[in-house]
């Protein structure tokens, strides 16, 4: 590929992203781990899990396997292109199956090395593209969506205590009492094969994308986290601290992870050399 | 694991280790838990038990199931909660696993979703955390499909499908949205408990009603549910009738709201909740975050020129922003230490006390002169 095909795959002029991460108030290691990339357009963030140092390495291997193979991929791909078989997007393909060889790393790590037996990690990913983000999910790591006024979780928690809501056992308001937080029923790294939740949404100039780990949605509350956001949205990076440090003012239990992405103009399409010329007038007219 | 201990006239009768997933209490030889009074029912309750939470659930008792006083349909168990039956205790005790796990509780394990699921290839076991949050053999543990199931069935030994209940709790709507009193069907419940009929045979609202009417006053008290939403205040007027005589209100609101009300901190600026239950205030998990935290003096602050001069502004919310969004805007936040200001948008930076801001958070004192946009405000705090 030229440089000049390079040019105009590179969003970062589309995305300003910003991230934090903290271990906490409690917590001497910090299990989370973060990649984002705005030429690429991705964003991850995992939050690892298993004794001592595995849930470090867990998430660890989870965001630089799937940083390196996702930012090699979208160097020669389209992500928007619809597959003729499968009527999904290659965007969602490419996660499905980086997410399927990041999952086999970390179970076969966690087979071979007696130290990291049953390690494995939450992962939201959100890959954007040419007016969409495709989002993957497993556990309880989230995606949220300022769009406006309009702040949205856009995740559903792969969790015990989130089927128990669905099954109306326990209402959303008495779920903060549960003891059985942290269940979480799906996980990167647990089993052979793994079943990730995938999604596609459009995007809009001006949403603000936040994607977390349980230690800053566990701490606080949606409202707050929307008020800071709406708040803040002109400084993202006093954003995110602000929201970290709202999780540690309340107690900072866990790991505390933030990703931030705004979209600052529409991202420009693919490869495909339409895609391209009609991204380069909208550049050109900006 | 969580326990019960049983006890009449303050005497400690037995300690019983909630270890089924369904425990049942009544008098009836056949429960897990006999109790061998007249005032307790055959089938009175039942306690399902999911991993480390319990929810107690009336079976449609003659005398009715109470929970810290209050009577209760179905009733997430929280440690130190006291169930009643006739003259009999039951004080609920889950032993917090931060102590028995060193703080490792919280850490978040996986559960396996599918059934069938062999424990030879090992999720839960190889999990120092896991061992101690769940006691029992790891193929035992409710995977998701279980708890749905248990949810099902919880729901179903209610064998009362009137609307509320029927509803997902998810659904239920909190105190403040309830709907107006006439939609409601609030007058069956008050009849005393020897009449109650089955479900099926219950008369329309209104025949009820008529009925009730008949009846001495002392015994007929409308229940709260009988008013409308907005008259309500929460703590008082969801109080539940007491009487034992008469059966639980069937809709929910009055026994379940409560708690909700008084859970969701979110709710203060609106509805003012009354005082957390004990049980609520003693729970160390995850206390409900906002409201403690915040800085304990409430600080305001006024504006002392341009055309909004003499303005005040309370300072009550996690952050406040000062000035013109694309001009210059610099954030007020309200922290447990007191209050801080930083720096957010715009070319110029804020004053405080002449200085100008760097990028860094400032901590305010009480009458600091702040200037931002050519405009001067002081910041104080207010008496308590």
């Amino acid at each position: 590929m030229s440089a000049f095909e390079r040019e105009f795959m590179d969003l970062s002029k589309a995305l300003e992203i910003t991230t934090a991460t903290d271990p906490g108030m409690v917590r001497s290691h910090n299990e989370d781990s973060i990649a984002v990339d705005a030429t690429s357009g991705y964003v991850i963030l995992a939050d690892g899990m298993g004794g001592y140092n595995a849930g470090e390495v867990a998430s660890g291997i989870a965001t630089a396997m799937l940083g390196t193979s996702l930012k090699q991929i979208l160097e020669d791909a389209e992500p928007g292109k619809i597959e003729r078989e499968s009527g999904e997007t290659l965007a969602v393909k490419i996660l499905r199956e980086q997410i399927a060889g990041a999952n086999a790393s970390i179970y076969q790590a966690a087979k071979s090395q007696p130290q990291y037996a049953g390690m494995g990690t939450t992962l939201v990913i959100g890959l954007f593209y040419d007016k969409h983000l495709s989002v993957a999910h497993l556990g309880d790591s989230r995606l949220y969506r300022l769009r406006q006024d309009e702040f949205k979780q856009i995740t559903r928690d792969h969790s015990l205590l989130q089927e128990q809501i669905d099954s109306g056992m326990i209402t959303q308001e008495m779920a903060r009492f549960s003891l059985n937080r942290n269940l979480v029923t799906r996980a990167l790294g647990i089993d052979p094969e793994v079943e990730p939740e995938i999604h596609t949404y459009e995007v809009e100039v001006g949403d603000v994308y936040l994607l977390c780990s349980d230690g800053l949605s566990d701490m606080v509350e949606d409202d707050e986290i929307q008020l800071t956001l709406a708040s803040l949205q002109a400084n993202l990076p006093l954003a995110s601290q602000q929201l970290v440090q709202l999780a540690n003012d309340n107690g900072g239990r866990d790991n505390i992870s933030v990703i931030l992405v705004r979209i600052l103009r529409h991202l420009p399409a693919g490869a495909d050399w339409i895609g391209r010329l009609s991204s380069w007038f909208r550049l050109a007219r900006v | 694991m969580a326990k019960l201990i049983l006890s009449m006239d303050n005497l400690v009768l037995k300690e019983i280790a909630l270890n089924k997933e369904r425990t049942t209490i009544g008098r009836k030889p056949s429960n897990d838990i006999q109790i061998d009074n007249l005032a307790v029912s055959g089938e009175h309750a039942a306690i399902v038990t999911i991993l480390n939470d319990s929810f107690l659930e009336d079976l449609g008792s003659t005398n009715g199931t109470f929970v810290n006083g209050n009577m209760v349909k179905k009733h997430f168990l929280q440690n130190n909660d006291v169930i009643e039956l006739g003259k009999y205790k039951l004080k609920y005790i889950s032993e917090q696993p931060s102590q028995a796990a060193g703080g490792n509780y919280e850490k978040t394990v996986v559960i396996h979703p599918k059934p069938g699921f062999k424990t030879g290839e090992g999720i839960l076991h190889n999990l120092q955390a896991a061992e101690q949050l769940q006691p029992r053999p790891v193929d035992t543990i409710p995977d998701a499909a279980t708890a749905a199931k248990l949810a099902a069935e919880a729901k179903s030994v209610e064998q009362r499908p009137i609307a509320a209940e029927a509803k997902p709790a998810a659904e239920m709507r909190p105190a403040t949205e309830m709907r107006p009193a006439s939609e409601m069907k609030p007058v069956a419940e008050v009849k005393p408990a020897a009449e109650v009929k089955p479900v099926a045979e219950m008369k329309p609202a209104a025949e009820v009603k008529q009925a009730t009417e008949m009846k001495p006053a002392a015994e007929t008290k409308p229940t709260v549910e009988t008013k409308p939403a907005a008259e309500m205040k929460p703590g008082t007027g969801l109080k539940p009738a007491a009487e034992p005589r008469f059966k639980p209100s069937e809709l929910k609101p009055a026994v379940e709201v409560k708690p909700v009300a008084e859970a969701k901190p979110a709710a203060e600026d609106k509805l003012k909740p009354s005082e957390p239950k004990p049980a609520m205030a003693t729970m160390q998990q995850r206390p409900s975050v906002t409201a403690e935290v915040k800085s304990a003096r409430l600080g305001a602050i006024q504006i002392l020129t341009g055309p909004s001069a003499g303005k005040e502004l309370d300072l009550t919310k996690s952050l406040t922003t000062l000035g013109k969004p694309g001009v210059q805007v610099a954030v007020i936040t309200r922290r447990p230490q007191g209050y801080f200001i930083t720096h957010v948008e715009g070319a110029t930076f804020p004053l405080v006390n002449g200085k100008a801001l760097d990028a860094q958070a400032h901590p305010l004192n009480d009458h600091d002169i702040i200037e931002l946009g050519g405009i001067k405000m002081e910041f104080f705090y207010k008496a308590a």
